[in-house]
């Protein structure tokens, strides 16, 4: 029988197939486990990219837990690209669908969060609005909207994400509390950050994400929460620079 | 016409790492060029491209890609192919290079350099890749040879004339990595100096040098393992010389991918590579 | 609120911010800003160490199988379960009754 590719990826995904025929060592006997070299190669490089994709999803449960779950992932999720940047975009939902992680409810969101910063790492440059161009005409201000820089993502969780994430990348910081929490990622410069949002800010950045004027963003922000803080939120978003520019109202 | 007007210097370079960005800038040493992995600089932005665009201000730099899948029963990924031309189009490298393996089945990726047999069909649908992969990008490409673990009962070609055919049909150049030799050959039995014999050397446009672990199979004999984890051993670096001696000064990069050290030991190791051309008559 | 009051509020709070923004330091050099690890996801290519690890275990890697060991950070971490209300804490103890039979 012929090599195909085919059986040489089923026996690398497989550990219980046996190996293809037709391998030999170069002096004529089978090759046995050096196919595994390949299988190990593999197995070895797709949960490394895992436990470095998510390193806060890896601490809260342990290298042999979280070894095992990349075990199980890997085989059933296979890179789709090879751009391993990319890879686990499928770990939150793999990780909500494990009844055996169900009394954790918050890892799909966490690792979500993982996730975000990753894209946050790699999403386009983009110049940051010059705080100035916001001194303009109130009127024609509130009708203006606002566009985001590429690295920017707004993450509304039931979760405390925000302080799961502190309390695993920061020393001394504090146990985490029951609490829903809303974090916006930014990029100031290079490095991602997760910021946790007031009440009311989240609403006032999906509002303007989609497109909606500063009105009607000041509107649902303080819908949803009377003591909204404008100031603080501008004040976040323009000294991580997460505004890139800002379109004045259509004539 | 594929463009060959740039070239890598026939000096030592070093598989580069973004922990040692600022001292490469500062204490380059003998390092005169640089390699990278292509796949990790087609993000959108950020740091990743920042700072290559600020080495390749300062260094001639190798795109090396490990995820074409050249040697794949599928066609080439058209998205990935469009993902390169960009790289190259925009960074406009001293040299683009890629491996004798397939990674992707299916449109899934294994991350891993898997073997090929050596056959007329595998050599077919090589050729065909590198002289799409070669039009696309608009330059002649460098193809390496692999760290073979295991070989196939259907190869009816000895891999360095299976290399010299590719390289004869494609007009593509090698990239000769010593270390692979010395791996397949203690693995499969083979002199490592009549490889390099029966090598095109006339081909190469580069030569790769990287550390390797030592493993052993189900009958005990000596298994190495490519890992690119430490340092070059004595037998690689002879390998070296006899090649330097029979093909002339080459670029030469010394890769660690794993457990990478402190800069200065990476240093240490290109000047070693240096030493290695300061012996050859030009 | 009148539309008049917000507007002059969000105004207000604008010129506030800027004040803010403007006495932030001024950005690092270029280079400077290109310092600092990567985060995640890397290709390379290396071969992993040896035949022996993860690769050829045979053992549980088809799904029920997997059980949780008491390990890591999650165990100190205690909150509620919001989603269905009751009252279960953050343990590690195995949930053979979550298991699909």
């Amino acid at each position: 029988m012929s090599f195909t590719q085919d059986l040489f990826y089923d026996a690398l995904l497989d550990p219980a197939r046996p190996h293809p025929r037709g391998l030999h060592d170069g002096r004529s006997r089978p090759a046995g486990r050096r196919f595994d070299v390949y299988r190990n190669n593999v197995a070895v490089s797709l949960t490394e990219a895992l436990h470095e994709g998510f390193p806060v999803i890896a601490k809260l449960l342990g290298k042999r837990n979280m070894d095992g779950l990349a075990g199980l992932y890997w085989r059933q999720h296979p890179p789709a690209s090879p751009l391993m940047m990319q890879y686990g975009a499928a770990f939150p939902d793999f990780l909500a669908g494990l009844p055996q992680l169900s009394h954790l409810g918050y890892l799909p969101d966490v690792a979500r969060l993982e996730l975000a910063l990753r894209r946050a790492y790699h999403a386009g440059d983009a110049a940051p609005l010059d705080p100035q161009a916001l001194s303009i005409d109130p009127q024609a201000l509130m009708s203006a909207t606002l566009t985001f820089a590429p690295a920017v993502q707004l993450m509304r969780s039931p979760w405390p994400i925000h302080a799961i994430w502190r309390f695993n990348t920061e020393d001394d910081a504090p146990k985490p509390s029951a609490a829903a929490q809303d974090v916006l990622i930014t990029r100031p410069d290079y490095d991602p950050v997760p910021r946790l949002l007031q009440p009311g800010a989240a609403e006032w950045v999906a509002t303007v994400q989609a497109g909606g004027t500063l009105a009607a963003a000041q509107d649902r922000a303080l819908a949803s929460a009377p003591d909204f803080d404008l100031v603080a939120l501008l004040a976040l978003l323009l000294g991580d620079g997460a505004l890139s520019s800002l379109s004045p109202p259509k004539a | 016409m594929l463009d060959t007007t740039r070239t890598l210097p026939a000096a030592p370079g070093v598989g580069y790492k973004p922990q040692h960005f600022a001292q490469i800038l500062d204490h380059a040493g003998p390092v005169g060029w640089l390699e990278i992995h292509a796949e990790n600089y087609m993000g959108d932005g950020g740091r990743p491209l920042a700072q290559l665009r600020h080495l390749a201000e300062r260094f001639p730099i190798s795109v090396h890609g490990v995820g074409l899948s050249i040697g794949g029963e599928g066609p080439l990924d058209p998205d990935h192919l469009a993902r390169l031309k960009h790289l190259v189009g925009w960074l406009n490298p001293a040299s683009f290079s890629e491996h004798l393996a397939w990674s992707t089945h299916d449109s899934h990726f294994l991350n891993d350099l898997l073997p090929l047999p050596y056959t007329s069909a595998t050599l077919d649908r090589v050729c065909t890749h590198i002289d799409q992969v070669q039009e696309v990008l608009g330059r002649r490409m460098l193809l390496e040879n692999p760290s073979s673990y295991l070989a196939f009962a259907e190869s009816t070609w000895e891999e360095p004339s299976f290399l010299g055919e590719i390289a004869r049909r494609t007009g593509c150049g090698l990239l000769l990595d010593v270390n692979n030799v010395f791996v397949s050959a203690t693995n499969l039995g083979f002199s490592p100096q009549g490889y390099i014999d029966a090598f095109p050397l006339d081909a190469v446009g580069e030569i790769h040098l990287g550390g390797h672990d030592e493993d052993q199979d189900d009958h005990g004999a000596p298994l190495l393992i490519d890992s690119h984890g430490r340092a070059v051993v004595d037998p690689v670096w002879a390998l070296l010389d006899y090649t330097l001696d029979r093909a002339g000064p080459r670029p030469l990069l010394v890769e660690w991918d794993t457990d990478v050290p402190d800069w200065p030991v990476l240093r240490a190791e290109a000047q070693r590579a240096q030493s290695a051309l300061d012996k050859v008559p030009a | 609120m009148s539309n008049t009051a917000k507007t002059l509020a969000v105004a207000a709070s604008v010129a506030a911010a800027l004040t803010a923004a403007a006495t932030t330091s001024a950005s690092a050099q270029a280079k400077e800003k290109c310092y600092g690890v990567s985060l995640a996801g890397k290709n390379d290519c290396a071969a992993g160490p040896g035949t022996t690890c993860a690769g050829t275990s045979k053992v549980d890697y088809q799904g029920n199988a997997w059980t949780l060991v008491d390990a890591g950070t999650c165990t100190e971490i205690e909150l509620p379960e919001m989603a269905d209300g009751t009252e279960r804490q953050g343990s590690l103890e195995p949930l053979e009754r979550d298991l699909p039979a």
